[in-house]
């Protein structure tokens, strides 16, 4: 059996701990008409552990890296938010990353967005972030869409995911995003940046909990006036914000995937990192 | 009877982080707002108690509300 066959070989190709490096899948490959993701699969469901995540199987364990590999995660917009969220979801070993965002590089985006760089100016930035993502992890899957969530292949693609990360930078969209999310049952992580100022919050479908955190705002206002925009527009966006609040949003979403319950996911928090100060909100 | 206030972000310059305040009669969570000039269009988030509130809610004893800016950078 096929399967024997490739636990026998993996017992030969595993170290001592039960470690399997990145040459190994590629060796399996040469043997067994599988993918990486496949073969990533039989690895966690057997007990061994790939060599790359090594550092955080004390952690998850084999059951949970195995979650994260089977999960199907959306990030809805690729720029401060986004880019460290895609990171971070690359690195864990999340199995599917769906990221959106019609936009390029510019270079007012230099200060915080961890994707760009001085080189790719002028770039789209789902091209950038796809790259990036094979060179770091090779096994999972990253399908980049370079149009508005609100196109209707964006809502197909986004129908299908378990999880989808808010990283937008308008009111009004995240508002829309909100309601995408209710008409298909889908879990959304916000978060949402202003200078040292930034928060983190779980929205479970049909709660409304995004009205609620912008009780003054609605998906029709237009344009950058003081309806649309927080307190953004005067005071600007800083590195250290943008990754505390993606690290906030990565956190809930784990959560999230791991237990599956929105009610038991239910958590939020508003951070001032100029005072070191957080206060969670329910 | 007795609230206490708690402003985050901007909304302390000018302000205070918490402050308890002594009421004759009930408020509401609007006229908290308008008493310390905080424009309506710069509002968040806010919680009373750990939940959320709207403008209409009215405050009772002991009440804690928290009043954030809108923030929607990304």
């Amino acid at each position: 059996m096929a399967l024997e066959r490739l636990k026998n070989y993996l017992i030969k190709l595993a170290d001592t701990e039960g470690l399997l490096p990145l040459s190994a899948y590629k060796e399996i490959k040469g043997k067994f008409s599988l993918t990486d993701k496949d073969i990533e699969k039989v690895i966690l469901e057997n007990g061994f552990f790939p060599k790359r995540y090594q550092r955080q199987r004390a952690v998850f364990g084999n059951l949970q890296q195995l979650r994260l590999l089977q999960a199907r995660v959306a990030i809805v917009g690729c720029g401060g938010l986004g880019g460290s969220i895609f990171e971070m979801l690359v690195r864990l070993g999340v199995g599917h990353l769906l990221v959106i965002d019609p936009d390029f590089f510019v270079e007012s985006n230099l200060n915080r967005q961890s994707l760009a760089t001085s080189a790719n100016l002028g770039r789209d930035k789902v091209e950038v972030a796809v790259e990036w993502g094979r060179l770091v992890n090779p096994v999972i899957d990253i399908e980049p869409l370079n149009k508005v969530f609100q196109s209707s292949e964006a809502e197909d693609r986004l129908s299908t995911c378990d999880l989808v990360f808010d990283a937008l930078d308008s009111i009004p969209a995240r508002l829309e995003l909100a309601l995408l999310c209710d008409r298909h049952n889908l879990m959304l992580i916000h978060g949402a940046v202003a200078g040292w100022y930034g928060q983190a919050a779980s929205v479970a479908p049909g709660s409304a909990k995004m009205t609620r955190i912008y009780p003054h705002s609605s998906v029709s206002d237009a344009g950058h006036d003081a309806t649309s925009s927080g307190i953004e527009a005067p005071i600007g966006n800083l590195a250290p914000t943008v990754n505390a609040v993606a690290a906030f949003q990565v956190s809930l979403g784990l959560k999230y995937l791991f237990n599956r319950d929105p009610d038991e996911s239910s958590a939020g928090c508003f951070i001032d990192l100029s005072e070191l100060e957080l206060e969670l909100l329910s | 009877m007795q609230i206490t206030v708690k402003f985050f972000a901007g909304f302390r310059e000018g302000r205070f982080k918490a402050r308890v305040i002594e009421l004759e009669t009930e408020i509401s969570v609007a006229q908290v707002v308008r008493k310390y000039e905080i424009p309506e269009a710069e509002i968040g988030i806010l919680i009373c108690n750990g939940r959320h509130v709207e403008l209409t809610g009215k405050l009772e004893k002991g009440d804690v509300l928290s009043i954030f800016p809108k923030v929607g950078g990304g």
